[in-house]
């Protein structure tokens, strides 16, 4: 990996936060006055003065940008209407929650996402195979919401075993998490399995059965790792679904994660919060995109070396 | 008539292996959804949304207590559920078909331009794709409907746009390498217009992976309406949509589960039947992508 080539994708996004940001900032405006939102359409003139005051929206729109972007620079994004608090306060107190929720999805999906995905691999076209490809297909067109209707159908209803919603107990987790994993699992399945189908029929795995490997040997020395590369791009979208699934899920099963606290500060259009959401999703994903670049730049060399020209 | 189907017997014969059964069950799916979605009224044995305070959560015809006059039962305010399935569907597909075609018009149109343009064009495009590529479209979503307040011409112009980055992206790269076959560089040498050379020699070759994406697309947009509608952040009562009647069977699972769990259904098959379809007519059309 060239300087360069990592210098470029810092810079790119560095660009995509500030664009983010700046985005974030202009729709904020455009979407009209927030005084009147917080205070009511028939609030005293006066307070609505007041209150524009108070938060510098009487300023020329330059001005009150470049005090929106100095402002999060030093860690001040607003106050929350609704909580009656410092928005940040409130989003990091649903932090932990989503994490976790995030964090147990992850490791099921890559437990079972993988193993899945190279099996069916080394069987390709056994009914195995075709039969894990059609699971697939179906957990990946299940919409999270359908999913978790019918868990809490058949788990809480029917059998009576798990709780509908809430966090404390491991009982808890269960739903949410199973919701999350069938269609990141698919997705992960699928992937895995047409990386290994590639890397299967590459010259250097003829050669190394030629020189007298065995099969399960060359498939752990020589399939596997190379298999793993187109995986690492991945990783960003799985954050992003991860994400976007996790707002739903956390809704259906009434967990109180940053994806429940953005549904509930949309409904009561709480723009601070929604704001910072919004900003901190958007800066993960940029994170995890330039990891995913560099790593991806790290282990394939031809990526790394940045043509020129074009 | 006995000599008609003796001889279009083997025919069918030879078109069912050609096609798996799954994708037979698909496409039946499918037809049925667009026959439900053309012919709306036919189907609705009363207005979608006709109160009858009278018959409030009235199980189905299959169930005990169920009757013919509401075969798929009643919501909490009597209303009939077959009837607003129908709309739903409606309204579901109506908005998802929408959406796609918006979609795939733009990100097409812009993946040409900056093929066309390159330089900071190109340059802006691409920065435009990432950023948009890095920010799940659901929560772009959301943030749009919180600070502008929800509308359904806003939310089917966000349908629209979601998307619009893969065809952009795929326009742009099989542009850029046509432009250098041989075809392309003769006609732009007669002297064709740029228009006359995108439209009529460059697109038409490129179509296959823009209508695979399009498979892919239309059941994503499904299912972001669905979800979106779920939350009660998407189509808005007294409108309905299949996520909506989802949402608001919720509250009812323990007593009436069919509520939620009907137009559950018809989603999950829906999306299914596409996602089937859709990796099949992806590897008829385009068997380099697998």
């Amino acid at each position: 990996m060239t300087p360069l080539y990592a210098l470029q994708k810092i810079t790119r996004a560095l660009l995509t936060v500030l664009l983010i940001v700046s985005t974030v900032f202009i729709v904020l405006r455009l979407s009209g006055d927030p005084a009147i939102y917080v205070l009511g359409l028939d609030a005293d003139p006066q307070a609505l003065d007041a209150f524009r005051t108070r938060w510098g929206l009487d300023q020329p729109i330059f001005v009150q940008y470049l005090q929106f972007l100095s402002n999060c620079l030093q860690g001040d994004f607003g106050y929350s209407y609704f909580e009656e608090r410092d928005a940040m306060e409130a989003v990091l107190e649903r932090l932990p929650q989503t994490l976790l929720l995030m964090g147990v999805t992850g490791l099921f999906t890559v437990l079972i996402g993988i193993p899945a995905g190279v099996y069916a691999a080394l069987h390709h076209n056994s009914w195995i195979d075709r039969m894990t490809m059609l699971v697939s297909v179906a957990g990946f067109s299940l919409p999270n919401f359908v999913l978790g209707i019918f868990l809490i159908l058949l788990f809480s209803v029917t059998w009576q075993l798990l709780p509908t919603g809430g966090s404390g107990t491991w009982q808890h987790l269960v739903m949410p998490v199973l919701t999350m994993t069938v269609a990141e699992a698919a997705v992960f399945a699928r992937f895995t399995r047409s990386a290994m189908l590639e890397v299967l029929h590459q010259p250097y795995m003829r050669t190394a059965r030629a020189k007298g490997l065995r099969w399960h040997q060359a498939v752990r020395r020589h399939a596997l790792p190379n298999a793993a590369i187109p995986l690492v791009t991945v990783v960003g979208f799985f954050v992003g679904t991860l994400i976007a699934g996790g707002v739903v899920t956390e809704s259906v099963f009434a967990w109180p994660g940053l994806g429940r606290l953005l549904v509930t500060s949309v409904a009561n259009r709480d723009l601070a919060v929604v704001q910072i959401i919004v900003m901190l999703i958007a800066c993960s994903m940029v994170l995890t995109n330039l990891i995913v670049d560099l790593l991806y730049g790290w282990l394939d060399p031809r990526v790394g070396s940045l043509r020129t020209g074009n | 008539m006995t000599t008609h189907t003796e001889i279009a017997a083997p025919r069918r014969a030879k078109w069912q292996l050609k096609l798996p059964l799954l994708i037979w069950f698909s496409i039946a799916w499918l037809a049925l959804m667009l026959l439900i979605a053309v012919t709306g009224d036919l189907w609705q044995p009363y207005e979608y949304q006709a109160i009858d305070l009278h018959a409030r959560l009235q199980p189905p015809v299959w169930l005990e207590g169920g009757s013919w006059s509401h075969i798929f039962g009643t919501d909490h305010l009597g209303r009939d559920v077959l009837s607003r399935l129908v709309t739903s569907i409606q309204v579901s597909l109506l908005v998802a078909l929408v959406g796609t075609l918006i979609g795939a018009v733009m990100g097409t149109l812009i993946g040409l331009i900056a093929a066309h343009f390159r330089g900071w064009v190109d340059d802006l495009v691409m920065i435009a794709i990432d950023y948009q590529a890095a920010i799940p479209f659901m929560i772009l979503a959301l943030a749009v409907v919180a600070f502008f307040s929800n509308s359904l011409l806003l939310f089917i112009l966000l349908m629209g746009i979601y998307g619009w980055e893969r065809y952009a992206r795929i326009t742009r790269g099989l542009a850029l390498s046509s432009i250098q076959h041989g075809y392309a560089v003769a006609v732009r040498t007669l002297g064709a217009s740029p228009w006359r050379i995108y439209g009529r020699h460059i697109l038409p070759n490129i179509a296959n992976a823009l209508i695979v994406n399009m498979t892919l697309n239309f059941p994503q947009t499904i299912m972001l309406e669905t979800s979106l509608s779920f939350l009660g952040l998407g189509i808005q009562p007294p409108m309905t949509s299949l996520g909506n009647m989802v949402g608001f069977g919720r509250d009812y699972l323990l007593t009436a589960w069919w509520l939620a769990s009907l137009p559950a259904l018809v989603i999950f098959f829906t999306t299914l039947a596409f996602a089937l379809l859709g990796d099949w007519v992806r590897d008829r059309l385009d068997p380099t992508s697998r």
